[in-house]
C-alpha cells in the first residue's frame, strides 16, 4: 500500500479538482470540497512524511511498469518534506480564500484551477523521472496562467502575457534539454540518468545541456537574469492565487534545480555550480536593491521573493552538505514566511481602501495592534532576526559560505541580509508606525465576521510555524541534514528507484501471464 | 447561421458521427484509435450542431454542462487506477476480465484500460465544448 501513499499526493487533488468540476454550478460545495481535499492532503503528507524518515526513500512503479522504462514515483525526505509544507500552504490558502476570492472568480472556476496548481506542484516534487517533470511543469504554467487571467482586469492579462511568453520560452528550453539528454543516454528516469550521465564520452554536450536546464529550471525560480516577468505578474491577480505563486511556484523551480544538480549534472562541478554561484550573487543583490527601489509594499515584497531565490541558489552552488541542508532549511522557512507576508499584503490592503503604495499605507498600529503583531513576525524572519526561522537558515549558509573560504559570496549574502532589513525598518516605519495619510486606518473588524476569521486565522497559522521553526529549530534542521545527505550520497535514491522490484499485472479470470502474449 | 442545408445535413450527420467517434474509441482497445481521437470527433459532432441550430439547441441536446463532463471523465479515469488497490497493486496496474469462445480461444479482453479510455473520451468531449459555448456564447 506504500505505493499507495507515495501516490496520494497527486491522486488527492487531481480527485478534488475533478469533483470541484463536476459541481461546477454550485461553488457553496467546491468550497467544502477544497477544504476537505487540501486537509486529507495535509494528512497524507505528513504519513508520507514519517514513513519517509523511518524507512528511508520510498519508491512506486505507476501501472507496475518497471523503472527505467515506466513513469516512477520517488519519495525521499526532500520530497516527502516539500509535499508537507506546500501542503500546509495549500491549506493555508485554501482558507484564506474562504474570505478572499469574489463571486465572479469562484463562477470562473477558482477552486478547480486551485487544486490542479497543487497538483502541478506536488507532481514535480514527487516525480523521479525527467519528461514526467516536464509534464507537471506543464500543468503548472496552464493552470498558473488562468489563476493570473481569472477576474480578467487590463492589468491582469498584461501580467499573464508576459508570463506565460517567458514560461514557453523555458517550456521550450527544457524540452531541448530533454530531448538532447535523452539523444545521449536513452533514458529520462532521473536515477538512471545519475548512473549513465558519468559515463556520456562527450562531456561537453552534457554541460551544455546543463546549461539548458539552468536557464530552464531558472526562469521558473526567476533567478538573475530571468525574473523580470515575476514582478510584472506577482502582484495583479487575487490575493490567494499571488501567495500560492510566491509561496510555491519559484519553489519548484529550486526543487528542479537542487534535484538535478545534485543527482544528475555533477560531473563538471566548477563549471555548472561556478555559473551557479554567480546566478546567486546576482541574483541577491538585484532582488534587494529592486525592493528597496520600490514604493509598494507588493511590488518590493515581489522583489524579495527573487533576493531570496539567490540565498537558496548559494546553497546549492556551494554543494557541502551543511549548505544543501541550509538550502533546505530556507525552502521551508521562505515559502512559510512569503505565503504569509503576501496574504498579509491582502489584509493591509483591504484595510486601507486596495492600495499598497508607501503613500496610502500607514496607522496600522492604532487600527490593528493584534495584525501588526502577527505581521511583525515574517517581517523579522524575512530579515534574518533572531529567533526567528530566516535566522537560522542564513546562519546555515553564511557557515557553509565561510567553510569553503567562499569569502564574496558570504560577503553578498551579508549585504543583501542588510538590504532587507534596511527594507522590513523602512516597511515598518511606512506601514506601522507613520500615521495613516487619509486619517484613520480601518481596522480588521470592518473586515466583517466570518470573512475576519478566514483572513486572519492563516495568518496566525503560518506566523506561528515560523516562531515554532525559530524557537525550536532542531526537529527541522535534523530533516533538513538528512534530506542533504540524500542529496549529497544519491546511491540511496538510486537503489531505491532501479532495485524496485514491480509486481506483475494480476490478470482477473484468467491466471496465466502469457494470456496477453500476442499470438503469432 | 441559418442554412437549410447545413441543417438538414447535420441532422444525419450528428447521428452517424458520434456513433463513428464510439467506434473508434472502442477500436482503440488493440489498434489506432482510441479514447482522444474518438473524442475529438464527437465534439466536432456537437459544435457542427451548435453551428447549426445554436448554442442553445447544443446544451439542451447536451443535458449535461459540458464543464462537469469533464470533471466526470476526469473522475472515471481516475477511478480506472483505483481497480489495481485490492490486489495490492500500484495505481494504474491494468486489470483483465478475459472473455473465451466456445473452442477455449480468447475472445475479448476488457480491462480498466477500456475504462480509463472511456474517461479521455468525456474529458476530451467536454474540454472542447466548453470552450465552443464560451466563444459563441461571446458574442
Amino acid at each position: 500500500m506504500i505505493a499507495w501513499l507515495v501516490a496520494s499526493p497527486i491522486l488527492v487533488p487531481l480527485t478534488t479538482a475533478a469533483l470541484c468540476a463536476v459541481f461546477w454550478h454550485r461553488p457553496a460545495l467546491q468550497r467544502v470540497l477544497s477544504l476537505g481535499g487540501s486537509t486529507l492532503l495535509l494528512i497524507l503528507a505528513g504519513l508520507l512524511l514519517a514513513r519517509v524518515m523511518e524507512g528511508g526513500v520510498q519508491v512506486a512503479q505507476m501501472g507496475s511498469w518497471a523503472a527505467p522504462f515506466g513513469i516512477t514515483l520517488v519519495a525521499d525526505t526532500l520530497s516527502a518534506l516539500m509535499i508537507l509544507i506546500a501542503s500546509v500552504m495549500a491549506l493555508a490558502v485554501a482558507v484564506y480564500a474562504l474570505g478572499d476570492v469574489d463571486a465572479v472568480r469562484e463562477r470562473g472556476g477558482y477552486h478547480i484551477i486551485f487544486q490542479v496548481l497543487m497538483v502541478g506542484v506536488c507532481g514535480s516534487f514527487i516525480t523521479g523521472d525527467l519528461f514526467n517533470l516536464y509534464v507537471w511543469f506543464e500543468v503548472m504554467l496552464i493552470s498558473s496562467f488562468v489563476l493570473l487571467s481569472l477576474g480578467g482586469t487590463k492589468e491582469q492579462i498584461d501580467g499573464a502575457i508576459k508570463y506565460a511568453g517567458i514560461n514557453l520560452i523555458a517550456t521550450a528550453c527544457f524540452l531541448l534539454a530533454v530531448a538532447l539528454l535523452y539523444g545521449v543516454t536513452g533514458t529520462l528516469n532521473m536515477a538512471d540518468l545519475a548512473v549513465r550521465v558519468p559515463h556520456v564520452a562527450n562531456k561537453g554536450l552534457v554541460s551544455t545541456i546543463a546549461v539548458l536546464f539552468i536557464i530552464a529550471f531558472g526562469m521558473k525560480a526567476a533567478v538573475f537574469p530571468f525574473f523580470f516577468w515575476l514582478h510584472a505578474a506577482y502582484h495583479t491577480p487575487a490575493v490567494a492565487v499571488q501567495a500560492i505563486f510566491a509561496g510555491l511556484l519559484t519553489k519548484v523551480g529550486v526543487y528542479a534545480l537542487l534535484r538535478c544538480f545534485t543527482l544528475i549534472f555533477t560531473g563538471d562541478m566548477g563549471w555548472t555550480h561556478g555559473i551557479l554561484m554567480w546566478i546567486a550573487g546576482a541574483t541577491m543583490l538585484t532582488g534587494a536593491l529592486g525592493s528597496l527601489a520600490v514604493r509598494d509594499l507588493r511590488r518590493a515584497l515581489s522583489w524579495q521573493v527573487v533576493a531570496h531565490i539567490g540565498y537558496m541558489i548559494m546553497g546549492l552552488a556551494i554543494a557541502t552538505p551543511l549548505a544543501i541542508a541550509g538550502t533546505v532549511f530556507y525552502l521551508v522557512h521562505d515559502i512559510v514566511v512569503k505565503t504569509n507576508l503576501f496574504l498579509g499584503a491582502g489584509v493591509v490592503r483591504r484595510l486601507s481602501g486596495g492600495d499598497t503604495s508607501y503613500a496610502r499605507l500607514g496607522g496600522l498600529f492604532t487600527a490593528a495592534p493584534i495584525l501588526c503583531v502577527v505581521l511583525f513576525v515574517p517581517l523579522a524572519s524575512l530579515a534574518g532576526f533572531p529567533p526567528f526561522s530566516g535566522f537560522w537558515s542564513k546562519l546555515l549558509l553564511v557557515r557553509a559560505g565561510l567553510a569553503v573560504e567562499n569569502w564574496a559570496i558570504v560577503a553578498v549574502a551579508l549585504v543583501t541580509g542588510l538590504l532587507t532589513f534596511w527594507l522590513v525598518g523602512r516597511l515598518w516605519a511606512e506601514m506601522v508606525w507613520k500615521s495613516n495619510p487619509a486619517g484613520d486606518a480601518l481596522g480588521t473588524a470592518s473586515l466583517g465576521g466570518a470573512a475576519r476569521v478566514a483572513l486572519v486565522a492563516p495568518l496566525v497559522l503560518l506566523s506561528a510555524i515560523t516562531v515554532t521553526i525559530g524557537l525550536y529549530a532542531e526537529p527541522l534542521m535534523r530533516v533538513s541534514a538528512m534530506a542533504a545527505d540524500g542529496l549529497v550520497d544519491p546511491q540511496a535514491y538510486i537503489d531505491a528507484v532501479l532495485g524496485a522490484v514491480p509486481t506483475t499485472p494480476t490478470l482477473v479470470g484468467a491466471a496465466e501471464p502469457a494470456a496477453m502474449e500476442v499470438q503469432p | 447561421m441559418d442554412s437549410l442545408i447545413l441543417r438538414t445535413a447535420t441532422r444525419l450527420l450528428l447521428t452517424l458521427m458520434i456513433l463513428f467517434s464510439i467506434f473508434i474509441l472502442w477500436r482503440g482497445h488493440n489498434e489506432p484509435g482510441g479514447g482522444f481521437v474518438g473524442g475529438l470527433i464527437c465534439a466536432v459532432a456537437f459544435a457542427l450542431h451548435a453551428l447549426a441550430f445554436g448554442v442553445k439547441e447544443m446544451k439542451r441536446l447536451l443535458v449535461v454542462d459540458p464543464r462537469s463532463l469533464l470533471g466526470g471523465g476526469l473522475l472515471l479515469g481516475i477511478l480506472s487506477g483505483f481497480f489495481a488497490g485490492p490486489g495490492g497493486d500500484p495505481f494504474m496496474t491494468a486489470r483483465w476480465i478475459i472473455f473465451k469462445d466456445a473452442t477455449g480461444a480468447k475472445a475479448l479482453a476488457l480491462g480498466t484500460p477500456v475504462l480509463f479510455d472511456i474517461g479521455v473520451y468525456l474529458v476530451v468531449v467536454g474540454a472542447l465544448l466548453a470552450m465552443v459555448q464560451a466563444l459563441m456564447e461571446e458574442d
